[in-house]
């Protein structure tokens, strides 16, 4: 299936039709050289199935961990990435720019 | 955010009407302010700022810090030809998630066999443009090569906000056409929207590459701010 912006909210609207538990994650605000503009966005469910991106697949990983809480428990969250340290083992964008994502359950 | 909420989103974009949603990022207070609703919603300043620019971002008022969702209509291309090109074309455009639309009034190209899964019009353009509306969202290029079925369509989108226009044909084609529009009361910088010869030069030969050619075209208008050379 193709991930096109209108593909992306409808399957939401879908899998939470079907009685899965689904986040949201939209890109709020980007610095640098960012792989994907403000209001993009990744759709994930609680079985880690998504669709879209908020990045070029660096911090994806990341995002959909922080997404199973949030389906968990609620609560939206923000959450920032920076350029990756690798001598630190931390999840960045090797890009060299920063993103802010925010991530809301679909109640 | 409400699923109630996600629904009239995307029912919004079905209807092809701009709209807004309005996130309180600290408390995750949410709300959706459709297009008719701007002018009286207690952000429409920057409502309306964000909307122009068709931008999605961040806006700050009285110390509380609220994410702007931007959702403008989807991208409209609407073709006239359901010919070979148009056949290369429609796929290729629905990845790049534009809506095709095509328009031929010749049964014998716009049948459902060619044209699988895309809305076809076997109409004559005038006939049909107005009830589908070209909107400033819209793309229209004309491809039968017939001026009797191009002109009308391409009369309809220069009287339009559309921001692409195209027409297929070579340059002594073009020069035809615009005496025609000019003798039909079109003033020069009205002629000027017109891509013709339609797409950009890549040197396209088969009809897949002229499409690829000329939805490069269209993306490039579409993307005209981001252009590093523009």
């Amino acid at each position: 299936m193709l991930s096109t912006d209108t593909d992306i909210l409808r399957t939401a609207e879908a899998w939470r039709r079907e009685g899965r538990g689904v986040a949201i994650a939209t890109v709020v605000e980007t610095w640098g050289s960012a792989p994907r503009p403000v209001g993009s966005h990744l759709v994930i469910d609680e079985d880690t199935n998504f669709l879209g991106s908020v990045s070029g697949g660096c911090v994806e990983g990341a995002v959909i961990t922080e997404a199973l809480d949030v389906i968990a428990d609620g609560k939206p969250r923000m959450i920032e990435f920076g350029v990756a340290d690798e001598t630190a083992w931390q999840v960045g964008l090797s890009c060299g720019g920063r993103i802010r994502v925010y991530v809301e359950r679909v109640d | 955010m409400r699923l109630s909420l996600l629904s009239d989103l995307n029912a919004e974009r079905a209807a092809r009407r701009a709209a807004v949603l309005v996130t309180d990022t600290a408390s995750g207070e949410q709300r959706l302010v459709r297009e008719a609703e701007v002018e009286t919603d207690p952000l429409a300043q920057e409502l309306r700022d964000n909307l122009r620019r068709g931008k999605s971002g961040i806006v700050e008022r009285d110390g509380r810090q609220f994410f702007l969702t931007v959702q403008t209509p989807p991208v409209r291309v609407v073709v006239i030809g359901a010919v070979h090109i148009s056949q290369a074309l429609a796929p290729m455009a629905k990845g790049l998630d534009l809506d095709v639309t095509i328009i031929d009034p010749r049964t014998a190209f716009a049948t459902p066999e060619r044209f699988p899964d895309v809305p076809l019009l076997p109409e004559w353009p005038d006939a049909v443009l107005p009830e589908i509306g070209i909107d400033r969202y819209t793309a229209l290029i004309a491809l039968t090569h017939d001026p009797k079925i191009d002109d009308p369509a391409l009369k309809a989108a220069l009287r339009s906000e559309c921001f692409y226009i195209g027409a297929l044909g070579s340059r002594k084609t073009h020069e035809r056409r615009v005496q025609r529009l000019s003798e039909a009361g079109f003033a020069e910088a009205d002629l000027a929207r017109i891509h013709a010869p339609i797409g950009l030069d890549i040197g396209a030969v088969s009809p897949a590459e002229i499409a690829v050619s000329i939805l490069a075209e269209i993306v490039a208008t579409l993307r005209k701010d981001r252009r590093r050379s523009a």
